[in-house]
């Protein structure tokens, strides 16, 4: 199969570029940003390359494509060639165009989804938390009931209710992840609320909010960064999911998971073109897990004997 | 203690019951409006409200619900206007079927692949299988399916396309749902040996481990004699994590394979915002999803000596 060889030549030449840059990193950087460079383990270097390369698909996606996102430019499913270097969609849409397009759609779709469900999750579990009584066991049993529902059968059922447009998407996917956030958030500030700092704080007279944003997140800001990375990995998984089911984001915008439906056809003729977009969201996943690793080892302090 | 578990099973049971109909009650406008659209007359809009029950208060309407739901009568479709018992019927079987199939493929492979890992801690085979299972977390359920259909069914082996009929042999309906079920077992296996390996490393450091090694018994005798029995109680709780991960699992896997079971008549549903439907199968769902939970705390309970017999 000389695709699948092409792949992984390309994968090693991402692991080489990322092993290169360390070095580079290594030389260069002195004093805090070097122990970091020193410390990062290779998986973790290759998966902020390959985000550093997604974001910069995203912000450069006009620039970069050949074709328009929704303009049909030639025939039904071409095969790659010279003009169309990864051939024409289901109606002739130029396939290379709406990949990278789908950069800036999904990804930024799904990082506006998480940001949301963690503005709200954590906010609410950081004052449950710093509160208490009664508020905190209404949201906390409230929370867990959602819970008892499998979020992807909760979101369906939401989506069947507000209908599937884009902004409903977001809206509920957030709010079924937020209960998630919100749990960990709560459990990370009930070990932080009963410092004395917290305590002095309060003496003071500061308010619920300045105790909130200047003395408890500052402390749970490294749980909650390797939760964000879970969290999106997560959402973008349920988010193409959707899409691909129908369900999510619906063309003419372009989306890796509801491309993989519309081209899906081809797959049973032996061509690898829909599975493109599925490749490049989990190498994203993949990149964004890597990372996850490395930051949680760093915060629980371990290191490799 | 099992009894208390088990009535707070049921009064969860409830909750989500509770959960899943007040789903409804948020929905914006009428749901005779929704249905019949806004040509509706006035006389239409009333007979199918005095139909649907719509003018009854929403505790009655909850009550009629789940009575109905207990005994087997979910109403009727709104979309086209069967019963919604006929349509759940035969496809509740063949997703049961799915996702039994899947783990019985998955269960024991990913206890074994566990164990060794642990055995053979750091070792290449750790190494591998630690990269080999994050990656299969990071991909997508219909990019693993349509691998496995570039690469298995292309050559013919297996059908990319599930057609089973209630006359299928057994037999057949094992080969035709290969593709499907090997794809949930790659998803589950994944999780499930990560944290097997990772209950039995954290056992592996406990004292009474030391001491089986120092009277020189060979590894395999303390991971299966030793450590698995204390271990059971987590691996017990991930094993049913899992099975009830199927449950969403399913969905995609079944419109991937065009399989006829009830995630695809959930997302059929969807579609069409046949709230009726969705509301019945996420109820069976749901069901299954707390069912298997409870299952999973009272078996690791009565695994877990000091558990049962708390003084």
């Amino acid at each position: 199969m000389g695709f699948a060889t092409s792949v992984l030549l390309g994968l090693a030449g991402l692991f080489a570029l990322a092993w290169v840059l360390r070095a580079g990193a290594r030389s260069i950087l002195t004093g805090q940003s070097r122990s970091i460079a020193n410390d990062i383990p290779l998986t973790a270097a290759f998966g902020l390359l390959v985000i550093a390369i997604y974001a910069a698909v995203a912000i450069a996606a006009p620039a970069l494509a050949p074709f328009p996102e929704r303009e049909i430019v030639g025939g039904q499913f071409q095969a790659w060639s010279a003009e169309h270097l990864l051939g024409t969609d289901r109606i002739g849409r130029d396939m290379l165009s709406r990949l990278i397009y789908g950069a800036r759609n999904t990804v930024g779709i799904a990082f506006a989804t998480t940001a949301l469900a963690f503005v709200v999750g954590s906010i609410l579990g950081l004052w449950a938390a710093l509160t208490g009584g009664w508020l905190d066991q209404v949201l906390s049993r409230f929370v867990d009931a959602l819970m008892s529902i499998p979020a992807l059968i909760f979101s369906l059922l939401l989506l069947t209710i507000f209908g599937t447009s884009v902004l409903t998407l977001i809206l509920v996917i957030a709010a079924v992840d937020a209960t998630r956030v919100f749990r960990l958030a709560r459990a990370v500030a009930q070990g932080i609320v009963v410092m004395d700092y917290i305590e002095a704080a309060k003496l003071r007279g500061e308010g619920a909010w300045f105790l909130i944003r200047r003395e408890i997140l500052p402390n749970a800001m490294a749980p909650l960064v390797a939760e964000f990375g879970l969290r999106f990995c997560f959402v973008f998984l349920t988010i193409s999911s959707l899409s691909f089911l129908g369900l999510g984001i619906k063309p003419p915008t372009a989306d890796w998971g509801s491309m993989v439906r519309d081209n899906a056809t081809l797959i049973t003729f032996g061509d690898v073109t829909p599975l493109l977009p599925a490749g490049c969201i989990a190498l994203l996943t993949v990149a964004v897990n890597f990372v996850v690793d490395w930051q949680l080892h760093r915060a629980s302090g371990l290191k490799e004997s | 203690m099992i009894a208390l578990r088990l009535a707070l099973g049921i009064g969860l049971l409830f909750i989500v019951s509770l959960i899943i109909f007040g789903a409804t009650e948020l929905l914006p406008g009428d749901l005779a409006q929704q249905i019949l659209g806004q040509g509706a007359t006035p006389e239409t809009l009333a007979a199918l409200r005095e139909q649907l029950g719509l003018n009854d208060p929403a505790p009655v309407r909850y009550w009629n619900w789940l009575s109905g739901a207990l005994t087997g009568d979910f109403g009727v479709s709104l979309s086209n206007g069967r019963p919604i018992s006929e349509l759940i019927g035969a496809r509740l079987g063949n997703t049961v079927f799915l996702a039994l199939y899947a783990a019985a493929l998955a269960v024991p492979i990913s206890l074994i692949l566990g164990i060794l890992a642990a055995l053979w801690r750091n070792s290449i085979f750790d190494r591998a299988a630690n990269a080999g299972a994050l990656t299969a977390i990071s991909f997508p359920e219909f990019f693993v399916a349509y691998i496995l259909v570039l690469w298995l069914a292309q050559t013919g082996l297996f059908p990319s396309m599930v057609r089973i009929n209630p006359t299928t042999t057994f037999g057949d309906r094992i080969y035709m749902t290969f593709l499907p079920a090997l794809t949930l077992t790659l998803v589950v296996t994944a999780h499930m040996m990560r944290m097997t390996r990772a209950a039995i490393i954290n056992l592996m450091a406990s004292p009474y481990i030391e001491m089986a090694r120092l009277k020189g018994l060979s590894p395999l005798r303390i991971v299966l004699r030793h450590a698995l029995p204390n271990a059971l109680a987590p691996i017990i709780n991930v094993i049913a994590l899992n099975l009830a991960y199927l449950i969403t699992g399913v969905v995609v896997v079944e419109v991937v394979f065009v399989y006829p079971g009830l995630g695809q008549l959930m997302v059929d549903a969807v579609s069409n915002r046949d709230i009726a439907v969705v509301q019945a199968v996420a109820l069976i769902f749901a069901g299954a999803y707390v069912a298997l939970n409870l299952i999973a705390d009272v078996l690791s309970t009565i695994t877990n000596p000091r558990l049962m017999h708390r003084r």
